[in-house]
């Protein structure tokens, strides 16, 4: 597209690489028309925080802290205290006031926790003196005592005493955490989840006993979700996908997604031969709205039903790299974000025409076993089923020039991302943004009392 | 009256034919003449004049030698070229009819100083080609006959409308020069007759020892001739100590007089300084002869109470700090009013400071009615309007506060010796009256005469008399020793510097009003026969009473912005030339309010500007008039003669920057692109330069109207290319299209040699970058096509663009490539105009209500949606691209009248984008 830039000789096959994916430029369905962008951070850009409706909060590999009003793109705050970078951030809301007080925790690889109000950037409370860094954080606010997961997993109280503590063994520690019915919580450690149960004795003490241990995940367990009350579900690195039962743990689907090769003749057919790689199977990020599981495998988006227990569409390359974070904005409009800089909007479009070639993917599914996963021929239900979709790109967000390594939608106010060039990016709706400001200018015009 | 033949009369108008012109039509100078002149150049009408641009000039009536030319602004001999200098001195000088009453009144004792008004003549001279206003004034001099001076300064134009037209602005700067020569020369004067009195006293100190010399040598009572001869000569001396103490009353009385004039702007700092000054030496020098003669006078009078303290406390002071270098000499009984004494210059009539100053301001005046009248009065009319949309101004409009100062600064009441501007009052409302009315010439002076003689008769000799016994006596009461006046002397000494430490009036009412009320009370009794004058303190409270109460009038005559008329002033005859002035300078009396406004504003506008370079000549240019050069390559346009207000503040601007001040903005000389988006200001002159550069870009590029769509409508424009200069040159060129530019063209960056990213198209609308065959050229290329929806891609070597298609209207009549315009400056003019217009659609779309907001609650915005798609469309008649420079043009308002100050800063700023499709234009 560039070619009469370049002169027509380089770079040419990395613009290229993915014509599928090549929307162009007219994007009509695309209302993000606005930028803005938000400069302080000094390193990778990381984790984003949704405080209220209208701030939320970044952290990064600098070890700052930055809290945003998103309608203004002001910085509100800086809150400065950790000196190695942030490894978790999550809000802590307290409802003990008459109204709900939202604080933020994080977590940083100076072994250190540390809590903080957005309103005034003021430190509230901080452990410094921990064994390992936190790798990840829970909240439970029915107990009102949170969770640091890394080699051990701790339960802390909302005033930042210890309540209980476990070493684990194994070498990963905890990467991801996700509250179960019953003061139930299940941790991800390498390829196994762990399910501990918290239990208040009278004298208000809490104590975390092991329940059990879910081992079904071939290759480290990558991504933990919560679905709904009574299933979660789990990704690994190979790219098994597996429903669980909340209550008494036992795997209600198992998904094994194999990136095959496509049999229309695309470019990439000649590329890829062979067993696909790991990491392109990995699957990095999982995310539910309760129906659909969108998994992020690789550079690819996988559409899963909860109800059917089935497929309802999928694009094996979605991304040029790796998909880092995804959303589902509603039942047909996701999100995804990618190494490769870009945030793509997908739409879950019908198949025009039933005359066209089916989707090409192949992918093993199997209900209640997975004994024959890897052996089995691969039942092509997706070929079969009439209600496969197809996840069409119906715009994408440039701007980033380093990965995007996550999102926060603040709905019809706009998108921040964050990402690995140190900036966020306020995406909003031009059009809405422009009624807004037309509506602060006659405002201020009246109280001016005219020009 | 007058005698000149020549001498026009400023109401002339309606007879010569014209009626007065309907402020709505087009001016005169804009229509083309059916038949044109002998002259087929219509700017060169005047050329027949000797000189070839207007200047000042200030001439003397020198009492040697006559009429004399003194000097010329600009101080440059090519100036006024064969012109005679000589010769119109004496025209303008004969004209004089404001020193009609000079010397002595009869029936007075004493000299008098004559306090004349300024006058105003304009005079045409039509064999010379010349036409002037004549600003009279007069100074005063202690050597010259009839201690005064008679000055004028003119301004010497070769169009007669000109003046004309421009005559309450001349008269009010002339008279703002005057004021400031005139403050000067009555301290400069003040100090002479110090300097005289203090000779006087030495001399009669003197005498009267030599003839207590004489009686102790011949005790008897008999008189010698010779004793007969010094006790003349001595009462002589006396004499003539109470002559020129009384001219020092008189001098230091000067504040008190009622002004006539309606441009007489005094600075209160001034004025203090000077009175006290005045005021000092006149409480030094007021008893100087009594202890030598009389010390057993009886009759108290304590107003004179502080006099005797300040003698002592005056002379200490002399001694130490005032002058102590001065030795008093021996005056002679005859001082040499002689051919063969040299006449004091200008200079040494007026404080060094107070000269400079009345330079400057003139300079400033010539500088600012540089070009001929259509140019003043588009300019004018310019500034009038832009000035009425501020709202925007920052669009496209190059910044309008700098020059503002250059160009008004000085129709403030501006001390011209740097005090605060805060200080400075209009003496008088200025009432839109002439000080001349030729049918009927003599009332004004008679008026005058009137005014002189009360004042006259109120300081009458008897007054000076009462002064004196008041004075002995209240000398014999306190004892007339030294110690006890020093006892007194800490009370005085204290209330003096109140004076000098309180400049201004209004902040410390009290305390002024306090100490002269002290004097009031004690004085209450016996001054029925003074008059109020001859007491100074009393004399400040009336001033500054007097200048409170002006205030309040002209705060009060202020908000429907019209000054109060002097109804007792106004005559028929003036209202009509004021209404034909007015019909046309009709925003006049605009430059004349602001200063109540901000006068506190900006304390900087005091300085003046200096006059950096030569002014260029007028004829090279007229010839550029008539002979047109189409499309040469020197952008020395037609109109760049205009420009000079504005060049000299860009050379102001180069010179801050550090770079050569070699640069003459009518020279016109090819110059290096020039130096947008470096940090500096982004002058007119810049700007102008520029429009050569688009005008050429407009006929070589077909694709230009694309090209300017996307400026206008915020797509970022980056120009490619391998070579600095062309790129350079082609961004600069494009620099004018960028909307809201900011005031150092933030948004323009001209040459750029990094990868660019997502922030530098937020902060830069418009980007010269660097094509590279490098590793980095590669990476910028990638950030290119990375970002191509964000941008637009005008390749120079090449000469390809790449951008949205376009094919609207709007741009059309900018940017066709068969444009007939031949001019860089013209073709800035016409962008001018055309943006400006397209300004005030953003304007009217931006901030009118219904087209943004519902009208009703159950309105939907779909309505709203579809009423401002009809409003563009129809009313405004715009397409679908065209509706996108509006709409950013909008925004671009609204973000400027929501957030003024950060409107332009990369901070905040959003940056919209559209998604479309871009398609390769080609030449």
């Amino acid at each position: 597209m560039f070619r009469w830039i370049l002169g027509g000789r380089e770079a040419q096959g990395s613009v290229e690489k993915s014509p599928v994916l090549c929307i162009g430029e007219e994007q009509p369905k695309n209302w993000f028309t606005e930028l803005q962008v938000l400069k302080g951070h000094f390193d990778i850009v990381r984790f984003l925080v949704q405080i209220d409706d209208f701030r939320c909060a970044s952290a990064g590999d600098d070890g700052l802290v930055l809290v945003w009003n998103v309608e203004t793109g002001e910085r509100l705050q800086e809150l400065r205290g950790h000196s190695q970078q942030i490894t978790a951030m999550t809000t802590f809301t307290c409802n003990n006031g008459a109204l709900p007080h939202t604080s933020l925790i994080t977590a940083s690889s100076d072994k250190s926790l540390s809590l903080w109000d957005p309103d005034t950037g003021n430190r509230v409370q901080t452990i410094s003196d921990l064994q390992s860094s936190v790798k990840c954080l829970l909240v439970l606010e029915r107990l009102c005592v949170w969770v640091s997961g890394g080699e051990e997993l701790c339960v802390w109280s909302k005033d930042f005493q210890l309540q209980c503590q476990r070493q684990n063994h194994s070498d990963t520690g905890v990467t991801a955490l996700i509250e179960l019915p019953k003061n139930c919580i299940a941790a991800a450690m390498d390829k196994v989840i762990v399910i501990y149960r918290l239990t208040v004795s009278t004298d208000s003490s809490l104590s975390m006993s092991e329940i059990r241990c879910l081992s079904d995940h071939q290759d480290q367990v990558r991504a933990l979700i919560n679905i709904n009350d009574g299933l979660f579900a789990s990704g690994s690195h190979a790219g098994e996908l597996i429903l669980w039962d909340a209550v008494d743990w036992n795997i209600l689907a198992y998904e094994h997604i194999l990136w095959e090769e496509s049999q229309t003749p695309s470019p990439q057919t000649e590329i890829r031969i062979g067993a696909p790689k790991p990491s392109e199977m990995s699957i990095q990020h999982l995310t539910t709205n309760g129906k659909l599981i969108l998994a992020a495998v690789g550079s690819g988006l996988y559409v899963y039903s909860v109800q059917t227990k089935t497929v309802v569409a999928y694009r094996k390359v979605a991304h040029d790299s790796n998909v880092l974070h995804t959303m589902l904005l509603s039942d047909s409009e996701l999100m995804s974000c990618s190494e490769d800089g870009s945030v793509r909007m997908w739409e879950i479009q019908d198949l025009p025409l039933p005359a066209e070639p089916t989707s090409p993917g192949f992918f093993g599914m199997w209900t209640f076993g997975r004994s024959n996963k890897q052996s089995g021929p691969p039942s092509k239900k997706p070929a079969d089923v009439p209600h496969v979709r197809t996840l069409e790109l119906t715009g994408d967000l440039i701007g980033h020039s380093g990965a995007v390594q996550m999102f926060v939608s603040f709905k019809e106010n706009g998108l921040v991302t964050c990402s690995t060039d140190h900036l966020l990016i306020l995406w909003k709706n031009g059009e809405r943004q422009s009624h807004l400001r037309s509506l602060a200018l006659f405002q201020k015009l009246e109280e001016n009392g005219g020009l | 009256m007058i005698g000149s033949p020549d001498l026009v009369a400023f109401t002339k108008e309606d007879e010569y034919g014209h009626t007065n012109p309907d402020p709505w039509a087009v001016p005169e100078e804009f229509s083309v003449p059916l038949h044109p002149l002998v002259d087929l150049n219509p700017w060169a009408k005047t050329s027949y004049a000797k000189f070839t641009k207007d200047f000042i000039l200030i001439s003397e009536f020198s009492e040697q030698v006559g009429p004399q030319p003194l000097l010329t602004i600009p101080d440059d001999p090519k100036v006024c070229g064969s012109f005679d200098l000589n010769y119109f001195s004496l025209r303008i000088m004969s004209v004089d009819y404001q020193a009609s009453f000079v010397g002595h009144p009869p029936g007075s004792g004493y000299p008098r100083l004559s306090f004349v008004e300024d006058s105003r003549v304009v005079l045409g001279d039509s064999k010379e080609g010349a036409f002037a206003y004549v600003h009279h004034l007069t100074l005063y001099d202690l050597e010259a006959r009839g201690f005064v001076r008679p000055f004028c300064m003119a301004y010497v134009s070769a169009d007669e409308r000109k003046i004309m037209l421009q005559f309450e602005e001349l008269s009010f700067r002339f008279s703002q020069a005057s004021e400031c020569l005139k403050a000067g020369n009555r301290r400069a004067f003040a100090k002479e007759l110090q300097r005289k009195l203090r000779d006087l006293e030495y001399t009669h100190s003197v005498l009267q020892k030599e003839e207590g010399l004489q009686r102790e040598a011949r005790p008897q009572t008999m008189y010698s001739a010779h004793a007969v001869e010094k006790a003349n000569e001595l009462a002589n001396v006396e004499k003539s100590i109470y002559e020129h103490r009384d001219l020092l009353r008189q001098i230091s009385s000067y504040h008190q007089r009622p002004r006539r004039d309606p441009n007489a702007v005094t600075c209160q700092t001034c004025l203090n300084e000077c009175l006290s000054e005045c005021e000092q030496l006149l409480d030094k020098f007021a008893k100087i002869a009594s202890p030598f003669t009389h010390s057993e006078d009886s009759g108290e009078d304590g107003r004179s109470q502080p006099d005797g303290e300040e003698e002592v406390d005056g002379e200490e002071e002399e001694g130490v700090r005032r002058r102590p270098s001065y030795t008093p000499q021996l005056i002679k009984a005859k001082s040499a009013k002689c051919f063969d004494k040299r006449l004091k210059t200008l200079q040494e009539l007026c404080d060094d400071v107070f000269y400079e100053a009345t330079v400057e301001l003139l300079k400033d005046t010539e500088r600012s009615f540089r070009g001929d009248l259509c140019y003043l009065h588009t300019r004018r009319l310019d500034r009038a309007l832009r000035r009425k949309q501020q709202v925007t101004n920052f669009l496209f409009e190059e910044d309008l506060g700098e020059d503002e100062e250059s160009e008004f600064g000085a129709l403030r009441p501006v001390c011209a010796v740097n005090h605060v501007r805060a200080n400075c009052t209009i003496l008088n409302p200025p009432p839109v009256v002439l000080q001349l009315d030729p049918p009927e010439p003599d009332s004004d002076t008679i008026q005058t005469q009137q005014s002189e003689c009360h004042l006259d008769s109120a300081d009458s000799d008897h007054t000076v008399e009462t002064q004196e016994t008041t004075e002995r006596y209240r000398r014999g009461q306190s004892g007339a020793g030294p110690v006890d006046r020093k006892q007194d002397q800490g009370g005085t000494t204290s209330e003096t510097p109140d004076h000098d430490l309180t400049p201004d009036p209004v902040l410390t009412p009290d305390l002024e009003r306090e100490s002269s009320s002290e004097d009031l009370e004690t004085t209450a009794g016996e001054d029925e026969g003074d008059s109020v004058g001859d007491q100074t303190p009393v004399s400040l409270l009336e001033v500054e009473s007097e200048l409170m109460t002006r205030r309040e009038d002209e705060s009060e005559g202020r908000p429907d912005g019209t000054f109060d008329m002097d109804s007792d002033l106004l005559i028929p005859i003036d209202t009509t030339c004021c209404l034909s002035q007015e019909g046309f300078l009709y925003d006049d009396s605009t430059p004349l309010v602001p200063p109540f406004m901000d006068q506190s504003s900006d304390p900087q506008s005091c300085e003046t500007l200096v006059v950096k370079q030569e002014p260029q000549a007028l004829l090279p240019l007229q010839d550029q008039y008539s002979v047109s050069s189409p499309g040469s390559g020197s952008p020395a346009a037609g109109l760049d003669l205009p420009v000079l207000a504005f060049g000299d503040s860009d050379s102001r601007t180069s010179v801050e920057e550090g770079s050569d001040c070699t640069l003459s903005a009518s020279t016109g000389s090819e110059r290096a692109p020039s130096p947008l988006g470096y940090g500096g200001m982004v002058t007119l002159h810049q700007r102008k330069k520029a429009g050569q550069g688009s005008l050429r870009f407009v006929r070589q590029y077909p694709f230009a109207v694309q090209a300017l769509w996307c400026l206008m409508s915020g797509r970022t424009l980056v120009v490619l290319g391998t070579d600095e200069g062309r790129v350079r040159r082609l961004v600069s060129a494009l620099a004018l299209f960028v909307p809201g530019p900011g005031k150092c063209a933030e948004k323009v960056q001209s040459w750029l040699s990094v990868p660019f990213t997502l922030t530098d198209l937020q902060r830069w609308k418009l980007i010269g970058l660097q094509r590279m065959a490098s590793p980095v050229g590669s990476s910028m290329l990638y950030s290119l096509s990375r970002y191509s929806r964000y941008i637009s891609i005008l390749d120079a070597d090449q000469k390809t663009l790449r951008c949205p298609p376009y094919c609207g209207q709007l741009l059309a009549n900018m940017a066709t490539h068969r444009t007939y315009i031949r001019r860089g400056s013209t073709y800035f003019l016409h962008l001018q105009s055309t943006l400006c217009r397209l300004a005030a659609k953003a304007f009217l779309f931006t901030f009118t209500h219904h087209l943004h907001l519902p009208v009703s609650s159950t309105e939907a915005p779909e309505v709203v949606e579809g009423r401002r798609h009809c409003f563009l469309q129809e009313q405004l008649g715009l397409g679908e691209d065209d509706s996108l420079i509006l709409l950013y043009l909008s925004q671009l308002i609204t973000q400027q009248y929501l957030q003024p100050t950060t409107g332009g800063s990369a901070a905040s700023t959003c940056f919209s984008l559209k998604y479309t499709t871009s398609v390769l234009y080609k030449i």
